[in-house]
């Protein structure tokens, strides 16, 4: 198994293949950056919870130079582990429902499923394979790599877009987010080590 | 050669029961827990679920010596503890894995301390209080959650690390959950009717389930293997079912590669009672070559009781296949999906040894899981 690509995407930074690129904009705001510069025709892109925008942009990055992109295909996995999942989400919703004011939105409470996001990347990609989303006490490498590779038992999965992706609010927020495929002929190793190297670069 | 992957012990603690054994005589006699709610949680329109009475679940937990954990926890290591004494483990050994599966957790704790809020943090309370020194795994996949948490518990004991993983899924109703699933317009006034031509909609339910799994060269005769399943995504919509059933049709057709319909019990279906789950559901299962086997559904029973579903359903559905009964579909009457499906309405009998549970979610996930007794092929 080989990283073909990865991406981390901080609030004031973004390293693709451990490259920086160049950032104007924090927060929410460098996400609607990023999307401007790299998607620009999918709007429903600003619908989305911060979360699903963070994933979604992230998985971008890994295949925006991929051929046949947008074929429909079941053998690319999309697994991401969180600690904080749709906490974010469960704010906003909250609110909608608290004291007096008691209007609850199905479109804000939608996104409080915490595999929302694993669900927008797969519409984005036309994934139709297996969408996981986990849960980890923290963020840590052996464990990821752990369920990563259990998830590929499936007989199906060739590929997967997986890693950590986790959301505090429009300030807090990581993803680390690898593209890794099962037969890939270049790429670094899908091991622990890589994954430190690229969380700490 | 490649090992099996077998329960070796299970638990249900539902409104109808605390143990395995009480929930399924419940679903045996057409018992239900559903009832109608009026003003619960602070809701203004009414609504139709299966809740604990809280004071009958504290004096179990108060019995039971466990004090100082919110009903989430409670409920959790309540099932978790009656599962892994059954099996007879040391749940504190490095070679078992814990894998909790749970869509909301414990959400109700936001505004007091939102730190609690995750399900990640309600998890590592439940393995520490077995002395569990790992972090467990938790798998939030909506309402696939439980199904998604045993294939993926499967596939940790096939990679050798573990000699058992228990897996635990847990749902606790609250104004947030009934709130939201009001809002999307998809809960019913009255109890559910899985697919009848009169359903309008599906009840919410709580529940904890564990299944203890293990791992040998074949599956003991007295056991029942999880043979294989999939997660399949509709890459469709986040909220709405496919109209062509793309990924419940494909998980299916993934775990038929392991076995011939004719070998089929039966299919335990998600079957909410929503107009577009189970017409979604009839259209998989007639492009998956199902149409002739008998399906059923336990919601009518149990409500959709989220992060439990997968694991409760499946251990009432191995049981019944044990008792050689397929059970009844509570609250169906009139056929209500435009694909034919063998719905059964009423209890039937069964000689066969395999069933498929299937489940669909939000975020456009469906899973299939097959379960075929030891011994059996």
């Amino acid at each position: 198994m080989k990283i073909v690509h990865s991406v981390h995407i901080l609030p004031d930074a973004v390293r693709l293949d451990g490259v920086a690129l160049p950032v104007e904009e924090q927060g929410a705001e460098l996400l609607s950056a990023l999307y401007r510069a790299y998607v620009k025709d999918y709007p429903k892109f600003f619908k989305m919870d911060l979360l699903s925008k963070l994933g979604v942009i992230a998985t971008e990055l890994l295949v925006k130079d991929e051929p046949g992109r947008f074929t429909p295909r079941e053998d690319r996995a999309v697994l991401l582990l969180s600690h904080s999942g749709p906490l974010c989400d469960d704010r906003n919703y909250q609110k909608t429902i608290s004291g007096d004011d008691y209007f609850p939105s199905p479109a804000l409470f939608v996104y409080t499923l915490a595999n929302i996001v694993t669900g927008e990347i797969a519409i984005r990609n036309k994934y139709e394979g297996d969408t996981t989303a986990y849960g980890l006490e923290a963020f840590d490498p052996a464990q990821l790599v752990a369920v990563v590779r259990d998830a590929f038992e499936d007989r199906v999965t060739t590929s997967a877009i997986c890693g950590w992706a986790e959301c505090i609010d429009a300030g807090n927020f990581e993803a680390l987010l690898l593209l890794v495929e099962q037969d890939a002929p270049e790429g670094r190793p899908f091991t622990v080590q890589t994954l430190e190297e690229i969380k700490k670069a | 050669m490649k090992q099996k992957v077998y329960a070796v012990a299970g638990n249900i603690l539902s409104p109808l029961g605390f143990t395995a054994e009480e929930n399924f005589r419940a679903v045996v006699e057409g018992r239900s827990g559903v009832a109608p709610q009026e003003g619960t949680f602070g809701i203004p329109e009414p609504f139709c679920a299966s809740l604990f009475d809280r004071g009958q679940v504290a004096e179990y937990a108060a019995a039971e010596g466990i004090t100082g954990y919110n009903l989430f926890e409670t409920l959790l290591i309540l099932s978790i503890r009656d599962a892994v004494r059954r099996a007879g483990i040391d749940a504190a050994s490095s070679r078992v894995a814990f894998v909790i599966s749970s869509i909301k957790g414990n959400v109700e704790e936001l505004g007091e301390d939102e730190s609690e809020v995750p399900v990640t943090v309600s998890a590592g309370h439940v393995a520490a209080f077995f002395g569990q020194n790992a972090a467990p795994l938790v798998v939030s996949n909506a309402c696939i959650s439980g199904l998604s948490a045993l294939i993926h518990a499967r596939r940790m004991l096939l990679s050798g690390q573990y000699d058992y993983v228990v897996v635990a899924g847990a749902e606790v109703q609250s104004r947030f959950i009934v709130s939201g699933f009001q809002s999307l317009k998809a809960l019913s006034p009255e109890p559910c009717r899985p697919f009848d031509a009169e359903r309008c909609g599906l009840n919410l339910g709580e529940a904890a389930a564990t299944m203890v799994l293990a791992r040998a060269e074949a599956c003991p005769p007295d056991c029942w293997e999880l043979v294989d399943g999939a997660t399949r995504n509709d890459a469709n919509h986040i909220s709405g079912p496919s109209r062509t059933g793309e990924g419940s049709y494909k998980a299916l057709r993934y775990v038929l590669a392991c076995c011939d319909p004719e070998e089929l019990a039966f299919v335990n279906v998600h079957g909410t009672s929503t107009l577009y789950n189970d017409e979604m559901e009839s259209i998989a299962l007639h492009r998956a070559g199902l149409s002739d086997v008998p399906l059923n559904a336990l919601k009518g029973f149990f409500g959709h009781t989220m992060g439990a579903a997968g694991i409760l359903e499946s251990l009432i559905s191995m049981q019944a296949a044990d008792a050689g009964i397929v059970p009844g579909t509570l609250g169906f009457g009139k056929m209500g999906v435009s694909y034919p499906v063998n719905v059964c309405a009423a209890n039937r009998t069964t000689d066969k040894h395999a069933f498929i549970k299937l489940l669909s979610g939000f975020g456009g996930c469906n899973a299939a899981l097959l379960f075929r007794k030891g011994g059996a092929r």
